[in-house]
C-alpha cells in the first residue's frame, strides 16, 4: 500500500460565474520513504496540488488516500487532526512566531495534539529535536536573532515534533543563500535516509530537484513527468525501512 | 490542564506586544475603576444617610393629635386635646409590634444658669422610655430620669451637649440647678452627642424633663390655655410673673376674671393632654403593623365610631428615610450608568485592537492551523486572550477604583465603603466584556482559510 494515492483529482475555483479548472485529473502515487521533488512553473497548479496533498484543501472531485485512509471527504476539524499527527510543513518564509523562543516555536504544535502532552514533556521533546538539528545553543533565541538557515532548521524541527511520516516543504530554500540551501537539503536527505520519512519538496529550482530521487513535473494542471507508472521500482526498494520503523 | 494551556498561550501571545496589551487594557482599567469608585462612594453615602436616620431613632413613628375646631374656626394641626399619656401606656401594652413608646410635651422657653441663658430648640417633657425610643442610651454622664420622677413631677432634667456647652462652659452640670422659665430644675444627667438630624437641626440642643413637670410646672397648663400650641407659653400661671415683660401686650377678648372670681370658681381641671407620642416599632418590617395596631388602639380609646375620622395622625419617618436614600441610590445608579458606558467603550477598544491583532497575525493563524489547530482552538485562543486582557484590566481597575475612592476619602472626606459585591461584579463584568467583545475578532480568526492565511503578506 502506497503512502499517497491520488486518483483523478480535479480542482476548480469559482471566479465569479465561471469555474476555473486548476487541476485536471491528477493521478499520482508516492511510496513510503520517497524523496520527491514537485516542480512546475507558477500557475501550473503546483501549489494547489500541494495544498490538497497537505490536507489543507479538499479536491473538487477525485480520491485521495493517505496511508490507506480516504481523506478527501474529511471535515476541517478531522483534517486538522490529521495534519497534526501525520504531516509536517516547512515553508519558504519559515513562518516562525516572532518574539517567541526557538524552543516554544518547536513545541507549539504539541499544544494542539489531542493525546495530552504535558508542558514539561513538550519542552523535552522540542529540546531533543533542536539538538538533533544542531541548534542546542540556540534554544532560547528568538527568530530575529537566528540566521536564515537556523530559522529554517527551527521550522524543520517544528515540522518533525510529532514524528510525522510525511513532510512537505514548500520552496524550503527560496529565501536562503546557496550554502545554507545545501545545508537544509542535506538535512532533508539525512531525515529521508535515516528515518525513512517521506519528503515532498515543492520547488522550481533544478538544483534542489537534483537532490530528489524522483521528480514530478506538473504543467497546466496535469502531471507531465514522473507519474505513478514509472516509479514502482524505487518505491519497492524503500518500503522495507519504513515498515521496519513502523514495527 | 485544559484551561491552563490556552491561558499560558494567551499570556505568551500578549507578552509579544506588551505596549499594545497595556494600552488596550487601559480602557477596561478606567471603566472598572470608575465603576468600583462609584459603587464605593455610593455605598458610603447611603451608609452615611442610614447613620443619620438611625440617629433620629430607628423605626420611629410619631403620633400627633388631630385638629380641633370651634365654630368653624380651625386651630391648626396638633390642636386637639385628646391625646394623653395613658394612650401612650395603652399603646405600649396592647401593640406587640411596638418596642417602646414615650409621650412628649413640648415647650419653648428660656433656660438660665448663673449669668448665662439659652433658649434650646427642644424642651421635651417625656418619660424615661424616650431615650429607648430615640436610641439615645447610654448617657454621657449622670443618671437617667425615672418613672418616679414622672409620677411626682420632680424637677430634674437631662441636658443635651449643646445646652451644656452654652450654659456651663466646661463645668460639670451634674447636680447643678438651672431655671427653666423660673422653675428650678436639677440636672440629673447629660445626653451623649447625636449631631444634626436630616433637616439640619441640632439634636443636641435639647432639654429633657418628666412630662408632668413640663406640663404642670413650666407651661402651667390649665383650662385657660389647654395646650401650648394654641397659646404661647408666656401667659402662664401666677408663678411666671417675670415672663410678662410688656404688660398689656395682648388685649383680652373677654373681661378678665378678678382674683376673687377665680377663688370663688376654681377650675381644678388639669389637662393631661400631650403634644406627641413617639413610638418605636420592633423592626422596619413591622412599621405597617405597628401603625395599624396603634390606630386601632387609639380609635378605641378615643371612642371613635366607625366612619368617624381619626383625631390623630401617625407620621412614619421611614417615608423620609426612603425619600432620602432613594435620592442617593438614584444618583449612584446614574453615575454607575456613566461608568458602565466607559466600560463598554473599553470593550469596544478591546474589540478594535483584537481585530487589528487578528489581521496582523493572519500568518500565525494560518501556521497554527497548518500544524493542526482546529477552528475552535483558534477561537478559544483569541477569546482567552481578550478575556485575559479584560480580567487583568479588571484587577488593575479594582486597584485604581479602590485607590480613587480612598483618595476621595482622604482629600474630600466623603464617606466611602468597600463593597465586595462591586468587586465581584467588576470581575464578572470585565470577563463578560472580554467574552462579548472578543468573540467577533476570535470568530473572524477561526474562520480564516489556512491557505489564504499562510499566503497573507
Amino acid at each position: 500500500m502506497e503512502l499517497i494515492e491520488l486518483r483523478n483529482i480535479f480542482k476548480t475555483y469559482p471566479m465569479g460565474d465561471i469555474a476555473v479548472p486548476v487541476l485536471k485529473g491528477v493521478s499520482l502515487s508516492v511510496g513510503r520513504g520517497e524523496l520527491v521533488a514537485l516542480m512546475g512553473v507558477s500557475g501550473s497548479g503546483k501549489s494547489t496540488l500541494m495544498n490538497i496533498l497537505g490536507c489543507l484543501d479538499r479536491p473538487t472531485s477525485g480520491e485521495y488516500r493517505l496511508d490507506g485512509q480516504e481523506v478527501s471527504q474529511l471535515t476541517a476539524d478531522e483534517r486538522a487532526l490529521l495534519r497534526n499527527h501525520r504531516l509536517g510543513f516547512v515553508f519558504q518564509n519559515f513562518n516562525l512566531l516572532a518574539r517567541t523562543s526557538a524552543l516554544e516555536n518547536v513545541a507549539m504544535p504539541l499544544s494542539y495534539t489531542a493525546g495530552r502532552v504535558s508542558e514539561r514533556e513538550a519542552r523535552r521533546r522540542a529540546e531533543e529535536m533542536l539538538c538533533r538539528l544542531g541548534l542546542e545553543d540556540r534554544l532560547r533565541h528568538e527568530p530575529s536573532r537566528l540566521s536564515g538557515g537556523e530559522q529554517q532548521r527551527v521550522a524543520i524541527a517544528r515540522a518533525l515534533i510529532n514524528h510525522p511520516p510525511l513532510l512537505f516543504a514548500d520552496e524550503p530554500t527560496g529565501n536562503l543563500d546557496s550554502r545554507t540551501s545545501d545545508e537544509v537539503l542535506r538535512i532533508f536527505q539525512e531525515l529521508h535516509e535515516e528515518d525513512g520519512i517521506t519528503i515532498i519538496v515543492v520547488t522550481h529550482d533544478p538544483q534542489v530537484a537534483r537532490h530528489a530521487r524522483r521528480v514530478i513535473r506538473i504543467h497546466d494542471g496535469m502531471i507531465v513527468e514522473g507519474d505513478s507508472a514509472s516509479l514502482s521500482e524505487p518505491t519497492e526498494s524503500r518500503t522495507d525501512p519504513a515498515d521496519s520503523r513502523r514495527k | 490542564m485544559k484551561v491552563y494551556r490556552p491561558i499560558l498561550t494567551a499570556m505568551k501571545a500578549l507578552r509579544r506586544n506588551p505596549m499594545r496589551a497595556m494600552l488596550t487594557t487601559l480602557g477596561i482599567v478606567i471603566g472598572v475603576g470608575a465603576v468600583i469608585a462609584m459603587m464605593e462612594i455610593g455605598a458610603g453615602s447611603s451608609a452615611a444617610i442610614q447613620q443619620t436616620i438611625s440617629s433620629m431613632g430607628a423605626n420611629v413613628l410619631a403620633v400627633r393629635p388631630g385638629t380641633a375646631s370651634s365654630g368653624g374656626v380651625s386651630f391648626g394641626s396638633g390642636s386637639a386635646t385628646t391625646l394623653t399619656a395613658e394612650d401612650c401606656e395603652a399603646i405600649l401594652r396592647q401593640c406587640p409590634s411596638v418596642r417602646s413608646a414615650a409621650p412628649v410635651v413640648r415647650a419653648r422657653t428660656q433656660v438660665v444658669y448663673g449669668n448665662r441663658n439659652w433658649v434650646p430648640s427642644f424642651i421635651f417633657g417625656t418619660t424615661p422610655s424616650f431615650l429607648e425610643v430615640r436610641d439615645w442610651t447610654p448617657l454621657a454622664e449622670g443618671e437617667p430620669l425615672t418613672d418616679r420622677d414622672v409620677l411626682n413631677a420632680n424637677k430634674v432634667c437631662l441636658l443635651g451637649q449643646t445646652l451644656v456647652r452654652e450654659l456651663f462652659q466646661g463645668e460639670s452640670p451634674i447636680g447643678k440647678d438651672i431655671r427653666v422659665q423660673n422653675v428650678s430644675f436639677r440636672v440629673a444627667g447629660v445626653l451623649s452627642s447625636k449631631g444634626a438630624n436630616m433637616m439640619g437641626m441640632d439634636q443636641d440642643d435639647i432639654l429633657l424633663a418628666p412630662w408632668t413637670s413640663i406640663k404642670y410646672r413650666v407651661t402651667g397648663s390649665t383650662l385657660d390655655n389647654p395646650n401650648q400650641s394654641t397659646t404661647s407659653g408666656s401667659s402662664g400661671g401666677s408663678a411666671n410673673t417675670l415672663s410678662n415683660l410688656y404688660p398689656g401686650g395682648r388685649p383680652s377678648l373677654y373681661p378678665e376674671r378678678s382674683d376673687v372670681q377665680a377663688a370663688n370658681n376654681p377650675m381644678p381641671v388639669r389637662f393631661a393632654n400631650i403634644d406627641q407620642i413617639l413610638a418605636a416599632a420592633q423592626s422596619t418590617d413591622e412599621i405597617p403593623a405597628a401603625i395599624q395596631n396603634m390606630t386601632a388602639v387609639l380609635r378605641e380609646r378615643h371612642r371613635l365610631r366607625p366612619g368617624e375620622s381619626d383625631d390623630f395622625h401617625i407620621h412614619d419617618m421611614t417615608e423620609m428615610t426612603e425619600t432620602l436614600s432613594s435620592t442617593s441610590t438614584l444618583m449612584t445608579n446614574l453615575l454607575l450608568c456613566v461608568a458602565m458606558i466607559s466600560l463598554v467603550v473599553g470593550g469596544v477598544g478591546i474589540m478594535n485592537i483584537m481585530l487589528v491583532s487578528v489581521t496582523e497575525r493572519t500568518r500565525e493563524i494560518g501556521l497554527r492551523m497548518a500544524v493542526g489547530a482546529r477552528a475552535r482552538d483558534i477561537l478559544r485562543q483569541f477569546l482567552v486572550e481578550a478575556v485575559v486582557l479584560c480580567i487583568v484590566g479588571g484587577a488593575l481597575g479594582i486597584l485604581v477604583g479602590h485607590g480613587g475612592s480612598y483618595l476621595v476619602w482622604v482629600f474630600l472626606r466623603w464617606p466611602v465603603e468597600t463593597s465586595p459585591v462591586a468587586i465581584a461584579a467588576a470581575v464578572l463584568v470585565s470577563a463578560s466584556v472580554g467574552m462579548v467583545f472578543g468573540f467577533y475578532p476570535a470568530w473572524k480568526a477561526s474562520r480564516l482559510d489556512p491557505i489564504e492565511a499562510l499566503r497573507y503578506e
